[in-house]
């Protein structure tokens, strides 16, 4: 039977409990979702006591289904100020689903200085004073941790940004290969961090299959859903081949490429930094072009990068860091934009919000647009040790907008938008406005149908079909977060008819029950009223579900759009 | 009339990334497809001037067409 694992980081003690029946349907961002709104104050202080740290694998995570190993994470965001569940590849999730542990919940926070590590185990989990790895990167904690407790043992860990309890920091997972997934959004890193845990050690002794209630059944439908997998052209092809960096060409192409801290929707040097001349330069120099974030994944979007002399730089190089750094900040240089990946991954601070900051900074004149070499400076030399200066960087885009009095801050609910201009691509903006999570392409990713013509198309330009697309992308994937698949299942559900079914009779096959297509439709829409409920009580009213001022105020080009949505029609996303 | 053609992911291979093509007035974009040895099943996105487009659409003197196969990321 699955289990509830709790830490309390107050009085320092550990317990080990059954699933309430509430919770017994749940996994992913339902379940992380459902605890902090059940058990953490929604006007705490996100880097208090009365926070919890939740995590959680999906409801498929562990089973043989393709794509299922992502683990959610979820907390009160300290940069949002709102409910936060932002889920992430590696190893953890696969090993907490067979060891049976439905959620692993972190409270309280300890009263004196010390810091201490989590051991997770078949049979509970034990607190360990730490001292030897306090102020380290990541990939230094990943390597001492599997010379500590061996090659296998699965890794959540913050750097010195969680340490530090940057708004921007992440929560690291270690992938396959020993390097680095995140929780990237939203600032979970500095929860963990005002926990004073450094790292969650998992020891996958005695873990066993997870178990199927119908296990010709579910066979049957997961080869179904492979099948669905591989013969869509995004999934099966496109993905695999260039990674999620093929969009940088396709974004410049239809003007909504932010560029210059959203000042102009192309970049010139688009091709410099694209999917197609980061497919060419790995394959010259040895690198990957196709790698899994986790065990099972057969899409394989992520790569290894190399240097030219055939050096690993970085893995998970994606789009929205590859766009941040390059076109929002004028960076031309891959290899500079590769360094300042694999240093954020190891500072533990996210690498949207982070890429988005530094956009803000260069306006602000902290340093110029393109200097490559300036960003690397800072990550080094100003965030990763903490100066008054790296605070301020390391508190994300907002925290760089306030600082220096500038009016062009990319944010919603504080977080930083991403790789889309809301502008040009209507329907983004309305999931950028409305999500729970604060501004979050993945919550509803409207680029597929109006951009990518996936899922049918809705013209990007246009306001016509954006809420309603919008609001549908973000139940289905509350729902698929909750499953442990990646979301890249998406493309192929909106466009093949047997992905989706398949994927709740691997739900229904799993537990022995019987989901409709609606009940998980449904599902969907009660996690995102739970979690509006959450953020309203937190003080996040319809006043937050809006984009900045200048979105509305400057044309963008090459369209000349601005973002010309009234509130009402706006708060039409949740009339549901 | 005279276009700028561009083309993306697995379209360059054994293609090029941009050329100037002179056309006859009226051309629509399956013919341009087929040209260079597409398929209409093989079309993921086609853009005219950064705008989204059909196969049916003809094109002007001075547009920029651009041609991807279905990909997608995020």
């Amino acid at each position: 039977m699955d289990k509830i694992f709790r830490v309390n980081m107050t009085d320092l003690t550990t317990k080990v409990e059954e699933v309430p029946a509430a919770w017994a349907g749940l996994g992913g961002r339902g379940l992380t979702s459902t605890i902090v709104a059940a058990e953490v104050p929604a006007t705490c202080h996100a880097l208090g006591a009365q926070n919890k740290l939740v995590f959680a694998p999906g409801l498929l995570t562990g089973t043989a289904a393709a794509n299922s190993g992502r683990l959610s994470a979820g907390a009160k965001s300290p940069l949002t100020g709102g409910i936060k569940e932002s889920n992430a590849g590696g190893t953890a999730a696969q090993m907490l689903a067979k060891l049976g542990i439905k959620a692993l919940i972190i409270e309280g926070q300890p009263k004196g200085g010390a810091w201490y590590n989590l051991s997770v185990g078949l049979n509970g989990v034990t607190i360990n004073e730490e001292k030897e790895l306090l102020g380290l990167g990541n990939f230094a904690v990943i390597d001492a941790v599997e010379a500590r407790l061996g090659k296998k043992t699965g890794v959540l860990t913050i750097g010195p940004a969680g340490e530090l309890k940057m708004t921007a920091a992440n929560i690291s997972v270690k992938d396959p290969d020993s390097k680095i997934r995140s929780h990237g959004r939203g600032g979970l890193g500095a929860v963990m961090g005002s926990k004073q845990i450094k790292f969650i050690s998992i020891d996958g002794e005695g873990a066993q299959a997870v178990k199927i209630a119908d296990p010709e059944k579910f066979k049957a439908a997961a080869r179904v859903f492979s099948k669905a997998l591989l013969d869509h052209p995004v999934s099966g092809e496109g993905l695999p081949t260039y990674g999620t960096n093929v969009l940088v060409n396709i974004l410049n192409e239809a003007g909504g490429l932010p560029t210059k801290n959203f000042t102009v929707g192309e970049f010139a040097a688009h091709d410099k930094i694209s999917g197609e001349t980061m497919h060419d330069t790995i394959a010259a120099r040895g690198g990957k072009v196709k790698h899994g974030c986790h065990a099972g994944c057969i899409i394989q979007c992520s790569q290894v990068y190399n240097d030219k002399d055939g050096k690993y730089i970085t893995s998970g190089f994606e789009y929205e860091t590859i766009w941040g750094l390059g076109a929002d900040c004028c960076i031309e240089e891959l290899d500079d934009i590769a360094r300042a990946d694999s240093l954020m991954d190891d500072i533990g601070i996210d690498s949207i919000e982070t890429a988005v900051m530094f956009g803000v900074a260069m306006e602000a004149g902290i340093l110029p647009f393109g200097d490559g070499k300036g960003v690397l400076r800072m990550l080094t030399e100003e965030i990763a040790k903490g100066t008054p200066l790296g605070r301020i960087l390391g508190g994300g885009a907002g925290s760089v907008g306030r600082a220096y009095g500038v009016t062009r801050v990319p944010v919603v609910k504080n977080q930083g938008i991403p790789a889309y201009d809301p502008r040009s691509v209507k329907g983004i903006g309305i999931t950028y406005a409305t999500s729970t999570m604060g501004a979050d392409h993945t919550s509803g990713y409207t680029i597929a149908t109006n951009i990518l013509n996936v899922g049918g198309y809705v013209d990007p330009l246009k306001k016509e079909g954006q809420v309603e697309l919008s609001r549908n992308l973000q139940i289905a994937t509350a729902a698929v977060d909750s499953t442990g698949m990646c979301i890249f299942v998406a493309f192929p559900a909106l466009d093949i008819p047997e992905c989706l079914p398949a994927l709740i009779d691997m739900i229904n096959a799993r537990f022995g029950i019987a989901l409709t297509g609606d009940d998980v439709t449904n599902l969907g829409k009660h996690i995102l009223k739970l979690e509006r409920k959450f953020n309203q009580e937190a003080g996040l009213t319809s006043a937050h579900d809006r984009l900045p001022d200048f979105f509305k105020t400057e044309p963008v080009a090459p369209h000349n759009a601005v973002w010309d949505f009234t509130d009402a029609e706006i708060d039409e996303f949740w009339n549901f | 009339m005279q276009i700028t053609l561009k083309l993306f992911a697995t379209f360059r291979n054994g293609r090029f990334k941009i050329a100037e093509q002179e056309l006859p007035e009226g051309t629509d974009v399956r013919a341009v497809v087929l040209s260079l040895g597409l398929t209409e099943e093989e079309i993921g996105i086609v853009m005219i001037n950064g705008r989204h487009g059909g196969l049916d659409q003809a094109l002007k003197q001075n547009d920029t067409l651009s041609l991807f196969p279905l990909v997608g990321g995020g």
